[in-house]
C-alpha cells in the first residue's frame, strides 16, 4: 500500500491504494468516478479512456503510482456542465445506442480535438480506430467528431 | 382525430390502489393473475403526482413521468416506447420525465428485450394507455368546467374548450382526473394526426450518457458491497481441486469459495442457459483486488461426463436434455459437420418432386457455405449487484428477460417472487447474451452464501469463453434452372451445432414448384445462445449469396432474378404457410434500387445486393466496396427498410446503420474457435472487432413510408449484410466467398499472390 496524491479534474485527492492498481480501478472503487469505463483490462477497447496531461491515454493498464503530479481528466471533468463542444456534438448527432463505451470515445475526440482543431478525416480514423463500439455507431462518432471541429 | 377507439382487452383489469397522498391510483393490469412485486414506489410518490396508470404520472405543475418498462440495451426503447404514450396522451415531449420501471409484471406486460418485438407488441398497450390518460383529464376539465367532455380537446399537454374559451394545463387537472372512473373506450389518435410518433426526438439518457453518469449495473455501489470476480473452466470440465493459498493471502481478499448455479433436480427454463453450473469465485474489497487474486488460484480441472437435466422448451413442454461430455475441438466440429452435410437431414419443407425436377434441369448449382461461432462481446463484461437476507433479495444487473429468470431465482433461492425485487439497470449491450440471465442467480447465490450485498462481475477474460455463443452453422444450398433459366428445383439443407438455421418457409420458398429443405444439429457442450436475430444471422448469408451466383448462372440482374422469383410467389404461390408478404419484399429491392442508383451502376464495380425478411420486417441493402492493398474498404451501403410505421425516424436510421456495420464486422473477422474445450480468443487482442478504419465511408438507411404497424429494427439489417458483402467482394475480386470469416479468405488469396 502507498499514499499517493492525485490531480483530478482540477482537484487534489489522496488515495492509500496498491501503487500497481490501475488508475481506472482507483477512479471506479476508490473517488467514486464511475464514468470511465471497464472493458477489457488490456488497453484493446478504449472503453477507459482518459486525459493525461491532455493525452488520451488508457487508464486500465497505467498504475496509479506513475501519476502522481500529473493532471488527470475524466468524463466528470471534461467540462462543468457537461456542455463540452464534444459532448454536445455527440447528443446533436444522437451517437449512443447502449452507451457504455461512449465516455471513452469522447475522451479520445477531445484529445484530438485539442491538439489538431480541425482534423482530416484520416486523422479522426486513426484517433478513434483504438475505441471499440459494439453497437458500431461509428459513422455517427465521425459526424459529431466534425461537427465539435467546426463549432 | 377520433378514427378508432380504444377498447380495454378483455384480460386487462382495473386495478385501484390507495396512494400516500390519499388519492387513487387507477391502473391498467395488462396480465391478469400476476404476483405483484416488492416494489413500493407508488405508495410513495408525493401528492403533488398523480398517477393516472402505471405509466403515467402527472405533476400538478404540468411535469409528466412516463414510466419505461421494458429493459434498455441500446435498442433506445427507454425514448421511442415512451413517446408512443406521450403521442396518445398528447403531451409536450419537452415536459416529460423517463423513469426506468423495476421488474414489475403486476404492472406491466412483457417486459422483455429481444427478438424485435419491443415496438411491435407495446404498440397497442401504450397508445391505450396513452388515450386513456388523456379521456381522463378530458373528464376532469368537463366536470370542471361544467361542459361535455366531447367537446373538449387537448394539444401538448393543454386542455381547450373553445366554445367558452376555458383553457387548462394537463398539471391543473391531474389530481381530479386520477380519482374518476378510468373510460373503457378512449379514442385513439389518426395516425395522420401523430405530432411525436415519426418526429425525431432525442435519446432521453443521451445528456446522462456523454457525462458519465452511473447508469450501468457496473457503475452501482452499496454500503459494505463485497466485490466478487468468478473463474469457470474449459468447456467439457468441471472443478477437481484448488489451491487459493496464494489467493487468500493476498491484500483485500476476504474470501474463495465455489458456488452451485443450479441445483440437480431443477426443471430448467428456456433462458437458463449456463456454461458452468460450477463457479469458483474470489471476494475482495476492490475489483483491482478481487480480479489480482483471481490470477493466482491454482486450479485443476477434470472432465465432466454427460449430463443431463429437464428443460421447457421455448413453446412445449419439458424435455430432457443430454449435454456431452468431452474436450470439443473446432478441427473435429469441422469434420462431423462435412460428414452430416453428406447425409439426409429432418426434412422441414417438401412441395413438388424435387428430385425429378433435379433430373431434368438443364443447369445445377450446388454450394456449401459455412460460419463459425460468435461471442458477443458486449462492451460491459457480464456483472450483476445482489443482496440477499433471509427475508427479501434485491437484484440490479443487466438483463433482457427478468420474467424467466424471476423464476430461476424463486426457485433457487426459496424466497417467493413478491419478496425478490429485480431492477433493471441499463444494459452495456446486449445483443441476444444477455437474455440468459445466469449471472443474476450467481451473483445472488454468492450474496446469499456470504450474507452480504456483492457486485459480481466476469473480467473480459471470462466474458468472452464463458460461452452461449452464436452456434456454429453450414448450409448446402442446391438449385436446378430449365432451358429457359428459370428455377424449377430448389434444396436447401442446414446443420449446425447445436442447431441448424434453416427458416423453411421463408423466401423462395413459394416461388419454387419443386422445394425441399431439411435441418439436421451435432450435440455439443459449448453452450449457445441468441444472438442478433438468431439463424437469420446465417441463414440470410448463405441464401442471399447462393442467389446471386444463382442469378448469374441465369444471366440475369440479381435485384431483377429475385422480383421475377417474388412476382411468382404472389401470382402463384407455392405450399402452405409462405412466410413473407411478397409485395413487401419486393418493395424493399426496388426502393434500394432506386436510392442505390443500381441500374447505373459502373460494370464491374465491387457492388453487392442482398434482401431479407426477418422479426417481421423486410430490408435490402447494397453494398459498394473495393479493394485497396487486397483489403476490402467498404464505401457505401445503401438500404431500403419496411418495418411499417417508425416511432422515432433519426435513431431508427442509428440502429440500422449500427446493424449493417456490426454485420460487415461480423462478416470479414468474427469467429471464435475452440482447442481441447478452451476458447482460442479470450480478448480483444485476439477477437478482432471492427473499429472505425474498417467502418463503411457512408451508410443510407431508407424507410418505406406506410402506416403498417410498427414492426422489429433491432435485428432486421443485420443478417443480410453478411450476403451483400459476399457478393460485393465477389465482384470486386472474381472469387466467391463461402466460409465466414472472410478476411481469412482474403489473406489466403493475398498470400497467393
Amino acid at each position: 500500500m502507498a499514499t499517493i496524491k492525485l490531480t483530478i479534474n482540477g482537484a487534489e485527492q489522496t488515495v492509500d491504494v496498491d501503487p500497481n492498481t490501475p488508475v481506472l480501478w482507483v477512479l471506479r472503487d476508490h473517488l467514486n468516478l464511475v464514468g470511465t469505463k471497464y472493458g477489457c483490462g488490456m488497453a484493446q477497447c478504449g472503453a477507459c479512456t482518459i486525459h493525461l496531461d491532455g493525452n488520451a491515454v488508457r487508464s486500465c493498464t497505467l498504475p496509479v503510482s506513475t501519476v502522481a503530479n500529473k493532471k488527470i481528466v475524466t468524463i466528470e471533468g471534461l467540462s462543468e456542465n457537461g456542455d463540452h463542444p464534444v459532448q454536445q456534438a455527440w447528443i446533436e448527432h444522437d451517437v449512443a445506442q447502449c452507451g457504455y463505451c461512449q465516455a471513452g470515445q469522447i475522451m479520445s475526440a477531445a484529445a484530438l480535438l485539442k491538439k489538431k482543431p480541425k482534423p482530416t478525416d484520416e486523422e479522426i480514423l486513426s484517433a478513434m480506430n483504438g475505441n471499440i463500439c459494439r453497437c458500431a455507431t461509428y459513422l455517427r462518432i465521425r459526424q459529431a467528431v466534425k461537427t465539435a471541429a467546426n463549432s | 382525430m377520433t378514427a378508432s377507439k380504444a377498447t380495454i382487452n378483455r384480460r386487462a383489469f382495473l386495478k385501484v390502489s390507495a396512494l400516500a397522498g390519499g388519492g387513487m391510483m387507477l391502473s391498467f393490469n395488462w396480465v391478469a393473475g400476476a404476483t405483484p412485486s416488492v416494489n413500493t414506489e407508488t405508495t410513495s410518490i408525493p401528492e403533488e403526482w398523480s398517477a393516472l396508470n402505471n405509466y403515467i404520472k402527472i405533476h400538478t405543475n404540468g411535469s409528466i413521468i412516463l414510466m419505461s418498462s421494458n429493459p434498455e440495451f441500446g435498442s433506445n426503447v427507454k425514448t421511442s416506447m415512451p413517446m408512443i404514450l406521450a403521442e396518445e396522451l398528447d403531451a409536450d415531449w419537452k415536459t416529460i420525465i423517463v423513469e426506468q420501471a423495476d421488474f414489475f409484471p403486476a404492472r406491466y406486460d412483457r417486459q422483455f428485450t429481444g427478438g424485435s418485438m419491443g415496438i411491435r407488441l407495446a404498440w397497442k398497450p401504450l397508445r391505450k394507455a396513452g388515450a386513456t390518460a388523456r379521456q381522463l383529464l378530458k373528464d376532469a376539465a368537463a366536470k370542471t368546467w361544467n361542459v361535455p367532455a366531447s367537446e373538449i380537446t387537448t394539444e401538448a399537454g393543454v386542455l381547450h374548450h373553445q366554445a367558452s374559451g376555458k383553457k387548462a394545463g394537463y398539471g391543473e387537472m391531474a389530481t381530479l382526473a386520477a380519482t374518476l372512473p378510468v373510460p373503457k373506450d378512449a379514442p385513439l389518435k389518426d395516425i395522420k394526426d401523430f405530432k411525436i410518433i415519426r418526429h425525431s426526438q432525442k435519446n432521453v439518457d443521451g445528456k446522462s450518457i456523454v457525462t458519465g453518469k452511473p447508469l450501468f449495473a457496473m457503475d452501482h455501489k452499496a454500503e459494505g458491497m463485497l466485490v466478487a470476480a468468478v473463474t469457470h473452466p474449459p468447456f467439457g470440465m468441471k472443478v477437481k481441486s484448488i489451491d487459493d493459498t496464494a489467493a487468500r493471502a493476498m491484500p483485500g481478499i476476504t474470501d474463495v469459495i465455489t458456488i452451485t448455479t443450479l441445483t440437480d433436480n431443477y426443471e430448467r427454463n428456456f433462458f437458463d442457459t449456463n456454461s458452468f453450473n460450477e463457479l469458483v469465485v474470489v471476494v475482495g474489497n476492490t475489483t483491482w483486488e478481487v480480479l489480482n487474486a483471481k490470477k493466482a488460484l491454482k486450479i485443476e480441472w477434470e472432465p465432466t461426463p454427460d449430463t443431463s437435466f429437464m428443460m421447457t422448451g421455448w413453446r412445449g413442454p419439458a424435455t430432457k436434455v443430454t449435454v456431452p461430455g468431452g474436450l470439443e475441438s473446432t478441427q473435429g466440429h469441422r469434420a462431423r459437420m462435412e460428414e452430416m452435410s453428406k447425409k439426409s437431414g429432418e426434412i422441414l419443407r417438401k412441395d413438388g418432386d424435387p428430385e425429378g425436377a433435379f433430373k431434368r434441369a438443364k443447369k445445377i448449382l450446388e454450394r456449401t457455405y459455412t460460419a463459425p461461432y460468435l461471442a458477443h462481446n458486449c462492451m460491459e463484461p457480464v456483472n450483476c449487484f445482489a443482496h440477499v437476507t433471509a427475508d427479501k433479495a434485491e437484484l440490479y444487473g443487466p438483463i433482457q428477460a427478468p420474467e424467466f429468470i424471476m423464476r430461476t431465482l424463486v426457485a433457487r433461492l426459496g424466497l417467493p417472487a413478491e419478496k425478490i425485487n429485480i431492477r433493471l439497470a441499463r444494459m452495456g449491450g446486449g445483443f441476444g447474451q444477455r437474455a440468459y440471465g445466469h449471472h443474476m442467480v450467481e451473483a445472488a447465490v454468492i450474496s446469499q452464501k456470504l450474507n452480504a450485498p456483492v457486485k459480481m462481475i466476469y473480467s473480459r477474460e471470462e466474458d468472452m469463453t464463458n460461452g452461449i455463443y452464436r452456434p456454429t452453422y453450414t448450409a448446402t444450398y442446391r438449385a436446378g434452372l430449365d432451358e429457359n433459366n428459370n428455377v424449377i428445383a430448389f434444396h436447401v439443407k442446414g446443420g449446425g451445432i447445436p442447431e441448424h438455421a434453416v427458416h423453411a418457409h421463408r423466401f423462395p420458398a413459394g416461388a419454387v414448384d419443386n422445394y425441399l429443405a431439411e435441418g439436421w444439429a451435432l450435440k455439443s457442450n459449448i453452450s449457445i445462445g441468441a444472438f442478433r436475430a438468431p439463424g437469420s444471422n446465417f441463414i440470410a448469408g448463405a441464401e442471399q449469396s447462393f442467389l446471386d451466383e444463382l442469378a448469374e448462372l441465369a444471366g440475369k440482374d440479381p435485384i431483377e432474378f429475385r422480383l421475377e422469383l417474388l412476382e411468382r410467389a404472389k401470382n402463384k404461390p407455392v405450399g402452405q404457410n409462405n412466410d413473407y408478404d411478397a409485395d413487401r419484399y419486393a418493395g424493399v429491392l426496388k426502393l434500394v434500387r432506386e436510392k442505390s442508383n443500381w441500374n447505373k451502376s459502373a460494370p464491374n464495380k465491387g457492388r453487392g445486393v442482398a434482401a431479407y425478411f426477418c422479426h417481421n420486417t423486410y430490408v435490402a441493402e447494397v453494398l459498394d466496396l473495393e479493394m485497396k492493398n487486397n483489403k476490402p474498404v467498404v464505401n457505401n451501403v445503401v438500404a431500403a427498410v419496411d418495418c411499417g410505421i417508425v416511432v422515432n425516424p433519426d435513431a431508427a436510421a442509428n440502429m440500422g446503420e449500427g446493424g449493417i456495420v456490426d454485420g460487415i464486422g461480423n462478416a470479414f473477422f468474427g469467429e471464435i474457435s475452440f482447442k481441447d474445450g478452451v476458447p482460442d480468443k479470450n480478448n480483444f487482442h485476439q477477437y478482432k472487432m471492427i473499429r472505425q478504419q474498417e467502418s463503411p465511408k457512408a451508410i443510407e438507411v431508407h424507410f418505406v413510408q406506410n402506416d403498417h404497424e410498427p414492426t422489429g429494427l433491432g435485428e432486421p439489417l443485420f443478417p443480410p449484410v453478411f450476403a451483400a458483402v459476399a457478393n460485393a467482394l465477389y465482384r470486386a475480386t472474381g472469387k466467391r466467398f463461402y466460409n465466414q470469416p472472410f478476411a481469412k479468405d482474403i489473406e489466403v488469396v493475398r498470400s497467393r499472390m
